[in-house]
């Protein structure tokens, strides 16, 4: 399996401040990899710089072989392939459900509507809201909402799903939908990269964790060594204080 | 003193006491304000003339209580008569509404004169609706010729079907109705209007007049002025500094400058920079200044909207691929746009009521053409009734646009 994205010390600051310093990274075709770490790490915003919704300074960020850069036909050509889940679902309020799911499919992979809305049916159908498509954001619950934004992603049929805290809005009932929904998709065989807190959903379907703490990757590591055998005293610290 | 407080046992005495009381005072305001009769002449002056008030006071203080039961009683004592200080505020008001109307209804209708072609003929003290009669095609048409207003009314009847059509036309051809409408009619519509070729005679803008030309001027004016704006709006949020320093400068320049001095630019100064033997026709020029001035007002309305845009709704369509168009055209605007709504209605009742000023580059539209008439030597006198009957045609003309506004919010929510 070859290396699907690949950061090489990558550094970014918000004016003085440096938020990631010297991130190396690479992930696998089909790894799924979960970030965690205390608030103000830099792991939403590692995140964002994999589909430039920030703007790395210094080092390389190659997705599928392509380097992002300045070049704004590249990046949008990677925001296809790279989908992404909110923290705030982010979904479309002046559109149904359906068509939240279809426009980008339309407008940029240029499917004809009936094209798009059977892959936009087929996926509400695989995140269980199928019977809500004619239905408007504001009318669904949290969780539905999540689960809608998910299925609005995949169907740009993205090689990779980006997820930044996608159950931290939500009530406490709604997680599991949510949770359930991400597992299956782990299950199908796609490359995540997800930043959460949830430590159940990490153990269940993450290759790697990642610890990260003051923009720097603390510790990488397979799933069973993180929380059985962490090396580092900053994590065992973290891991103590959220398990 | 207990006994004379309205209670849940009284009550049935004491509310139709309180409602004759009422009546009482409202019939002697009726009699007094439309027959000129003082029911109660035989009190002393200053009661005779606060008796209303007072009966009315002692009426409504009857029926004050807390709950009664009895639905009706129970929503007037809690909107109008909570307290002794609001049920005189209530009967006052009330008051003023029952006595100004008699006086308005003799000025409109009852003393008004109808019938007659000249000033003399208006004999009655109220208006003198035959001035607005007999100018009454000037007030429309202008100094358009008489025999070829049949082009304007066919243009507006055209435009009025067209727009109509629009309306009820099946979702999937109105955009093309739509896009034949601001793109191909307008110049249908002034073809027909200023002729020249196709057999009609020529007719020169400067004979162009009368509400027809508030309703050219508005409508050529809002569908110019409100893509200039948006684009300007989305210029000025633009990350090119070319792009949003020129809009900047373009919107504040507009903004700054007060319409009537945009105007008398574009009719004396502009000429002067052309080139000689070119000439731009002064109504064209007018219209430019007036799209210009508005679209600057039109950015900051629409810029409003964006501003007020969660960041998560760029942030999302950004993630979904989409460039700065298709993100702005596709996500942004259609939201931006619904949140500012009354916004945008406000800024065109605006252009509106701001077309009477064109009157200082010569051209006179509804109001213009009154200021004429009623310098007219056989019209002296009649500035009431013709600005009276402007303010109604703005009015009703204003009321509709505001109205289709709410429909327009209404329909387009999405939180049901």
């Amino acid at each position: 399996m070859g290396k699907i994205i690949e950061l090489k010390k990558v550094n970014k600051w918000f004016d003085k401040f440096q938020v990631l310093k010297d991130i190396d990274l690479e992930v696998a075709s089909q790894e799924k990899i979960v970030i965690c770490g205390p608030s103000g790490s830099g792991k939403s915003t590692l995140i964002r710089c994999i589909n430039r919704l920030e703007e790395h300074q210094e080092g390389n960020i190659i997705i599928d072989g392509t380097e992002l850069a300045e070049n704004t036909k590249n990046i949008e050509k990677i925001r296809a392939e790279v989908g992404m889940v909110f923290q705030q679902f982010n979904l479309f309020p002046h559109l149904s459900i359906l068509d939240n799911c279809t426009l980008a499919p339309i407008w940029v992979k240029k499917l004809p509507k009936k094209e798009a809305e059977e892959v936009a049916m087929k996926n509400l159908t695989r995140v269980q809201i199928d019977d809500q498509a004619h239905k408007f954001p504001g009318q669904l619950s949290g969780g539905q909402q999540q689960r809608a934004a998910i299925a609005r992603a995949l169907c740009m049929e993205p090689k990779i799903m980006l997820f930044d805290e996608p159950t931290s809005a939500l009530d406490p009932e709604m997680i599991k939908e949510v949770l359930d929904v991400m597992v299956d998709l782990a299950k199908g065989g796609m490359t995540m990269i997800v930043v959460t807190h949830e430590m159940g959903f990490a153990k269940e379907v993450a290759d790697y964790m990642i610890f990260m703490d003051e923009g720097k990757i603390v510790e990488r590591a397979k799933t069973n060594e993180f929380f059985e055998n962490p090396k580092s005293d900053r994590t065992k610290l973290f891991l103590s204080q959220i398990l | 003193m207990n006994i004379l407080k309205p209670s849940k046992h009284n009550i049935k005495t004491y509310l139709p006491a309180g409602i004759i009381f009422i009546l009482l005072g409202f019939l002697d305001v009726t009699m007094n304000s439309f027959f000129k009769v003082n029911l109660v002449a035989f009190f002393p002056g200053i009661i005779s003339y606060f008796f209303p008030l007072i009966i009315g006071f002692i009426g409504l203080y009857l029926i004050r209580l807390e709950y009664s039961g009895i639905r009706n009683l129970d929503i007037l004592n809690k909107n109008i008569n909570s307290n002794n200080f609001n049920a005189i505020l209530s009967l006052l008001t009330l008051f003023i509404i029952i006595k100004s109307i008699s006086p308005l209804i003799n000025w409109f209708f009852l003393d008004a004169n109808f019938i007659g072609n000249s000033k003399e003929d208006c004999t009655g003290d109220g208006a003198c609706w035959v001035f607005i009669k007999v100018w009454f095609r000037r007030l429309i048409y202008g100094m358009y010729p008489d025999p070829e207003q049949w082009r304007i009314n066919t243009a507006f009847l055209l435009l009025f079907t067209l727009v109509g059509i629009t309306f009820f036309a099946p979702a999937k051809f109105k955009k093309y109705f739509i896009l034949f409408l601001i793109f191909i009619y307008p110049f249908i519509g002034i073809k027909l209007i200023g002729g020249g070729n196709f057999g009609l005679t020529y007719v020169e803008t400067a004979a162009w007049g009368g509400l027809s030309l508030t309703f050219i001027i508005s409508a050529f004016a809002i569908i110019f002025c409100f893509p200039i704006g948006v684009f300007l709006a989305l210029g000025r949020r633009s990350d090119l500094p070319a792009i949003k320093y020129i809009s900047i400068g373009f919107i504040e320049l507009w903004r700054g400058v007060p319409l009537i001095t945009v105007l008398f630019m574009a009719s004396v100064m502009f000429p002067m920079f052309l080139p000689d033997g070119t000439f731009i026709d002064k109504l064209i020029r007018v219209l430019f200044a007036i799209t210009m001035f508005e679209a600057a007002y039109m950015a900051e309305v629409v810029r409003g909207g964006l501003q007020a845009l969660p960041k998560g709704q760029y942030e999302a369509a950004r993630s979904l691929g989409m460039g700065y168009w298709r993100m702005n055209f596709l996500i942004i605007l259609p939201q931006a746009l619904k949140l500012v709504i009354p916004g945008i209605a406000n800024t065109l009742l605006a252009l509106v009521k701001d077309t009477p000023l064109i009157f200082v580059v010569g051209l006179m539209e509804l109001a213009g053409m009154i200021r004429l008439a009623k310098t007219n030597p056989k019209w002296l006198g009649m500035a009431m009734e013709g600005y009276v009957f402007a303010g109604l045609v703005f009015w009703i003309i204003c009321y509709a646009m505001s109205r289709y506004s709410q429909n327009l919010e209404k329909k387009l929510s999405t939180e049901r």
